[in-house]
């Protein structure tokens, strides 16, 4: 057998047990330590897991796309400011029309504008990065992080001239958690999850070539800005989705990616995607699992992903400055 | 026939391609020669889409590089660029895999198979077929690259310095291919080469560039002359007449 196919089958083998594990991980979070009513425990668990389930989805496909089209393992979507870019939509919303306008109006439909205004600004302000214009990883780097800061100073600007009741909403909306997901929100996030990996899955036969480089890419005949632009609309979908159910989350799709990237030594896109979607999984539904059970701990999960995660970061900095 | 209408390309306020007009006959070898920095790679990188044009007109076979649609040009086009740097890791045999790109969208078929596998041996990889390119010296890397862009098969196919870091037996080995290409396959074949040695022995014409135009072109015998060259390099060269091609000397 060639070698490349047993590699192939080497990588389905590895996605085969980690996806077993993950079923079980679900299967452990929902039935561990039930006592009692079980009518009333199962529904209210299972929202809580298919919430994490969906943010670990899409924070993972969204960092390894965005990987792909930046063209590094550096970078992901929320370093380079886009839930901060969502957060300060949500704002800007909120203050423009006021909180009663803002609780009147269904959440879904909510979600569902905030989402086109992200996926147009998202469009608007990130294609051009990735147009061949910017080369280095350190104007990318620094444009994300202005990005971010002026995002984030301009949502807080605005938080503090607003009106204190409209604030309360606000916030209630800006600091959601890993407890505290809008059941609202599940039906129209699963809806769009769906919509965007169905988007995705369309153009998926040209990933592997955008991962290439855009001179590579375009030898090779992929439509380059257009293939950018499709991407970075689902990105902006699965961000959205991501920061509306849980917040922002820095560093864990950084996380996750480079383990798939490590773990399953093969570069396409058909196995690297499952494999960090299956990572996501089991680190949020296990992790929350363990603070939750063993250490009874409600509200720390964000913490230690993002220190875990933000120690990461600093370790593929330094390997990277250093080669 | 490549076709260059008036094409130019400007970095602010710095003309690195200006206004060059040129035809590539279809079939045979043309190499580009010229000093650092005169505009070499900039044109290849205008003829095969990579650099949007500022102004001019480029057609492959008449079709015109702007608004044909790419993976038209990419059945029809080629390059090797200068520097290939991937941040995916892939093995030799992945790498050359993806010039069939155009040709299968992803979807190997056994045919496909068959072209991996003769681009593999013509570049004497079939060894390192399964070497992650980062386990490479830089002439092997240098060669996958050769072999990706050989298994796209296209029938123009453009090399920006193919012999960089290739010994002296795999760059004999590499020209010689590339005149096989030629001859036998029917290619037409551009290379940007810096040895004017391989550039008077293999090529049936040569355009030498400077400060973004084309300075001279011709057939060898045209261009590889003391008076031509060092109006183009601007250093003295010698050239001799040895085993009926003309080999130059520049070293002291
Ligand atoms: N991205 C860029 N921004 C600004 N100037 C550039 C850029 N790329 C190339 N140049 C300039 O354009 C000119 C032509 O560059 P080009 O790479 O085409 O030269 P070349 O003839 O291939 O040289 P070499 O033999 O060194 O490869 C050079 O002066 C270079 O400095
Ligand atoms: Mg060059």
């Amino acid at each position: 057998m060639p070698p490349s196919l047993s590699r192939n089958r080497a990588s389905i083998r590895f996605l085969v047990i980690t996806a077993t594990l993950c079923v079980a991980v679900c299967i452990f979070f929902m039935t561990i330590g039930v006592k009692g009513n079980w009518s009333f425990i199962l529904p209210f668990r299972g929202a809580k897991l298919l919430a994490m389930l969906l943010v670990a989805y899409s924070i993972a496909v969204s960092t390894v796309l965005f990987q792909t089209v930046s063209n590094n393992r550096i970078l992901s979507p929320s370093i380079m400011g886009f839930d901060a870019l969502y957060a300060l939509i949500q704002t800007c919303l909120v203050f423009t029309l006021g909180a009663q306008a803002v609780t009147a109006i269904d959440p879904r439909l909510m979600f569902a504008v905030e989402c086109a205004i992200m996926i147009f600004f998202s469009c608007l302000l990130y294609r051009w990065l990735f147009s061949g214009a910017v080369r280095s990883l350190h104007t990318l780097i620094l444009v994300g992080l202005i990005f971010g800061i002026l995002f984030r100073s301009f949502s807080g600007f605005l938080q503090r001239v607003i009106d204190p009741n409209d604030f309360i909403v606000l916030q209630d909306r800006l600091f959601a958690s890993f407890n505290s997901v809008d059941p609202n929100l599940l039906g129209i996030s699963l809806l769009m999850v769906g919509g965007a990996s169905f988007f995705a899955w369309r153009i998926s036969p040209s990933l592997d070539v955008m991962s290439l480089g855009r001179e590579t890419a375009i030898n090779l005949g992929v439509d380059h800005r257009r293939v950018t632009t499709m991407i970075l609309v689902v990105i902006a979908i699965l961000v959205s989705v991501s920061t509306a159910l849980v917040g922002p989350v820095t560093f864990f799709g950084l996380l996750v990616a480079s383990l798939a990237y490590q773990l399953i030594a093969n570069a396409k896109h058909r196995f690297v995607l499952p494999a960090a979607v299956l990572f996501a999984m089991i680190s949020l539904v296990g992790g929350q699992m363990i603070l939750e059970r063993l250490f009874a701990f409600d509200t720390a999960l964000g913490i230690v992903i993002e220190f875990v995660g933000g120690l990461f970061f600093i370790v593929l900095l330094i390997r990277k400055g250093a080669r | 026939m490549i076709s260059i209408e008036n094409a130019t390309k400007r970095y602010g306020e710095t003309i690195v391609v200006n206004g060059v007009s040129l035809t590539l006959p279809a079939g045979g070898i043309t190499t580009i020669i010229g000093p650092n920095g005169a505009g070499k790679s900039t044109l290849l990188s205008l003829i095969s889409r990579l650099l949007p044009l500022d102004s001019g007109m480029i057609a492959i076979d008449g079709l015109d590089i702007v608004s044909a649609p790419s993976d038209a040009l990419a059945r029809r086009l080629s390059i090797l660029r200068q520097d290939n740097t991937m941040t995916a890791r892939l093995t030799v045999r992945d790498l050359v895999e993806f010039g069939r790109y155009p040709h299968s969208k992803g979807r190997l078929t056994a045919a496909d198979g068959r072209k991996i596998e003769e681009a593999l041996a013509y570049l004497d990889l079939q060894t390192l077929a399964d070497r992650f390119l980062d386990e490479l010296s830089g002439g092997q890397r240098q060669r996958a690259f050769v072999a990706m862009v050989l298994c796209q098969d296209t029938d123009y196919v453009l090399f920006d310095e193919p012999l960089n870091n290739l010994d002296m037996k795999h760059a004999v080995t590499m020209m010689k291919l590339l005149q096989k290409a030629a001859t036998e396959l029917g290619k037409t074949i551009v290379i940007v080469l810096h040895d004017i040695n391989f550039a008077s022995c293999y090529s049936d014409h040569i355009v030498a560039m400077s400060n973004g135009t084309v300075a001279f072109q011709g057939t060898p015998d045209d261009i590889v002359r003391p008076d031509v060259l060092q109006a183009v390099y601007d250093t003295t060269f010698d050239v001799h007449e040895l085993h009926g091609n003309r080999i130059v000397t520049y070293f002291v």
